[in-house]
C-alpha cells in the first residue's frame, strides 16, 4: 500500500479515534512522524492510540519492529495487535496479559498510571486470567467443527463441561 | 414494563429537583464490567452473545439485587421504542443500533439501567436528578457487589476490571454531570472553559454522549482517566469542578442581565414567541429555543413557567417521544407539524392556567 501523502510505501496504519467516526490513515514513516507531531500543538480532547504511537516513535521503535508486533496474535481469542490498533478494542481479557508490554506505554498515555487503585471483586476474588481457557476451548471447538473433526469437538465439549461444573461447585 | 406509561413522565434526569437544578441537570455514574470466561463483544460469536445475554439476564432479574428491575429485550423492540429509550438516556445509541442478542434492565423510577452486550458485556448506569454523585455511587456500588456475588468479572490484580477498550480499564467508571450552560455559550466563554477542563483530563460531551453536538446548550462533564485512582477520587475530581462551572455560568448570566438585559430579554421573548406560535418546527430549533426560554425562566424574565415543565418539553419534543405521545409513526415533515402543535398547546396552556 502506498502512503497517502507521498510516493513511498505506507508502513504506518493509524486509526484516529478522537471525534466522530474512526478515521484511517496509511502513511510512510516520514509522513507519519509529521502527522503525529502536528497534533501536539492543538489541544487534544482525548488521549488516543495516535498519541501512543507518537511515543513509540520517540523511543525509536522502527517500522520493522512495529510490523513484527502487528503480526502477533492472542492465543486465546486470536486477535492480532494490528487488529487491535485498527479497532481500538480488545478481543478478550487475556489480551491485557499477552500484549501487556506493548500496552504499558498506551496506558501511561491514557491514564498516566498503570496500577489499579479502586475497588476489587468481593466474592470472586483475585486474578481471573485462568478462566480465559474456556474462551480458547470454545474457539477450538469451532475450528474442529469447521474441519469436520467431530471427535475432537466432542472431547473439547466434555473438557468445557468439566471446567464449568467445577466452577459452579466452587 | 410498559413503555407507553413512561411517556407520561419526564424521567429521572429531567425532574429538575435538587440544589442548583437550574444549572445542574443530572448526575450519572456508569461501570463497565465483563465476564471472565467470554471474549469481548468484538470477538464474540452469535452463540457467545446469546450465552452472555442469557447468563446476565438471569442475574439482573434475580431477587438478590437490592432493587427490582424490569428487563427489556432490546433486539425485539421496535425502532421507535429503542430510540425512545435513547432519548430518555436509559440505553446508549450504540446498544440501540447494534445487532444480536442484547438487553437492558431498568428500575421503575428510571434511575438505574443495566445494559447487556453493549461495548462491554455489562454496563451499569445510575442517574440522579441534580448534583448528587455521592449517594448515586453508594447505590451503584451495592448493585455491582450484588451482581458480582453471582458471577466472575474479568479482573486483573494490576489493571483492575478488564474492559473491551483500554480507555475504560481499571475502575471501568465514568462519572458525569450534565450542565445547562447557555450564558457561557452566549458570552463565547465556553471554549475557554472546555480547554481548561481538558487540561485536567476531564472530557466534555453533548447531551447524547460521544460525537453528539451540544444540543440545547447541555454539556456533560466526565472523567477521562479510569485507571490509577479510586472510585471516590474520580467522583471527587468531577465534583470539584462543578461548583466552579456553576459559578462561571452565574457570573455570565449576571453580566448579561446587567450589561445587556434588553437584548437578553428580547432573545428569550422571541424564542418563547416562536415556540408558542410556530406551525412547523424541527427538533434542533426546538432545543435551541427551549434553551433560551429555560434560562429566561430561571432569570425571571418569563413569568408563569416552571423549570420542570420546560424540562418535560425538552424530552417530549424529541422524535421518538413525539411519535409515542401521538400514537402513530410520523415522517420528519409530519413530526415537525406535530411538534409545533404540541408546543403551542403546552406553552399556551401554561399561560391560560394562570388566569
Amino acid at each position: 500500500m502506498k502512503c497517502q501523502r507521498c510516493e513511498k510505501s505506507a508502513t504506518f496504519h493509524i486509526t484516529e479515534l478522537t471525534g466522530g467516526k474512526p478515521q484511517e490513515h496509511h502513511l510512510c514513516e516520514d509522513c507519519a512522524r509529521q502527522y503525529l507531531t502536528q497534533g501536539e500543538t492543538q489541544p487534544s480532547s482525548a488521549p488516543s492510540l495516535k498519541g501512543v504511537l507518537a511515543n513509540q516513535l520517540k523511543v525509536g521503535q522502527t517500522a520493522e519492529e512495529l510490523a513484527r508486533l502487528d503480526q502477533r496474535a492472542c492465543p486465546v481469542c486470536g486477535i492480532t495487535f494490528f487488529e487491535f490498533r485498527n479497532q481500538g478494542r480488545f478481543g478478550c481479557p487475556h489480551d491485557y496479559v499477552c500484549f501487556g508490554e506493548e500496552l504499558e506505554p498506551l496506558l501511561m498515555n491514557i491514564h498516566g498510571e498503570t496500577e489499579h487503585r479502586g475497588k476489587k471483586p468481593q466474592t470472586h476474588t483475585g486474578d481471573t486470567d485462568g478462566k480465559t481457557d474456556l474462551i480458547r476451548l470454545r474457539r477450538e471447538i469451532k475450528s474442529a467443527v469447521a474441519e469436520e473433526d467431530y471427535e475432537r469437538a466432542s472431547n473439547l465439549r466434555d473438557k468445557i463441561k468439566t471446567i464449568e461444573n467445577k466452577q459452579a461447585e466452587s | 414494563m410498559d413503555l407507553n406509561k413512561l411517556t407520561e413522565t419526564s424521567g429521572e434526569w429531567l425532574k429538575g429537583s435538587g440544589p442548583d437544578s437550574d444549572i445542574v441537570i443530572s448526575s450519572r455514574i456508569r461501570l463497565a464490567r465483563n465476564l471472565a470466561d467470554f471474549p469481548f463483544i468484538s470477538r464474540a460469536t452469535e452463540l457467545d452473545r446469546s450465552e452472555i445475554e442469557k447468563r446476565l439476564r438471569g442475574i439482573v432479574r434475580g431477587d438478590h439485587l437490592p432493587l427490582t428491575l424490569h428487563y427489556l429485550n432490546v433486539a425485539e423492540l421496535t425502532e421507535v421504542d429503542r430510540q425512545f429509550l435513547v432519548e430518555r438516556q436509559l440505553i446508549s445509541r450504540e446498544l440501540a443500533e447494534s445487532s444480536g442478542a442484547r438487553g437492558v434492565a431498568i428500575s421503575q423510577d428510571e434511575q438505574v439501567s443495566l445494559m447487556i452486550n453493549e461495548e462491554d458485556h455489562l454496563r451499569m448506569q445510575i442517574m440522579h436528578s441534580g448534583f448528587d454523585l455521592v449517594s448515586a455511587w453508594e447505590q451503584l456500588n451495592a448493585i455491582d457487589d450484588a451482581v458480582e456475588n453471582k458471577l466472575t468479572y474479568a479482573f486483573n490484580e494490576q489493571l483492575g476490571y478488564l474492559t473491551a477498550c483500554p480507555t475504560n480499564v481499571g475502575t471501568g467508571m465514568r462519572v458525569s454531570v450534565m450542565l445547562h450552560l447557555p450564558a457561557l455559550v452566549i458570552t463565547r466563554q465556553i471554549e475557554k472553559v472546555f480547554r481548561s477542563l481538558h487540561k485536567i483530563s476531564l472530557a466534555v460531551r453533548g447531551l447524547y454522549g460521544e460525537g453528539s453536538q451540544a444540543m440545547g446548550d447541555f454539556y456533560q462533564i466526565s472523567n477521562q482517566i479510569t485507571l490509577g485512582r479510586s472510585e471516590e477520587e474520580l467522583i471527587e475530581q468531577v465534583s470539584d469542578v462543578v461548583p466552579k462551572l456553576i459559578n462561571y455560568e452565574r457570573i455570565a448570566r449576571k453580566f448579561l442581565m446587567k450589561e445587556n438585559q434588553e437584548s437578553l430579554h428580547d432573545r428569550v421573548s422571541r424564542a418563547f414567541g416562536i415556540l408558542s406560535t410556530a406551525q412547523t418546527i424541527s427538533s434542533e430549533e426546538t432545543m435551541h429555543l427551549l434553551s433560551s426560554v429555560r434560562m429566561g425562566v430561571n432569570l425571571g424574565l418569563i413569568p408563569d413557567l416552571q423549570t420542570p415543565h420546560l424540562n418535560e418539553l425538552f424530552i417530549h419534543t424529541q422524535p421518538a417521544h413525539l411519535q409515542k405521545l401521538s400514537g402513530v409513526e410520523l415522517e420528519t415533515a409530519d413530526r415537525n407539524i406535530e411538534r409545533a402543535r404540541y408546543l403551542r398547546t403546552h406553552l399556551n396552556r401554561e399561560e391560560n392556567g394562570q388566569n
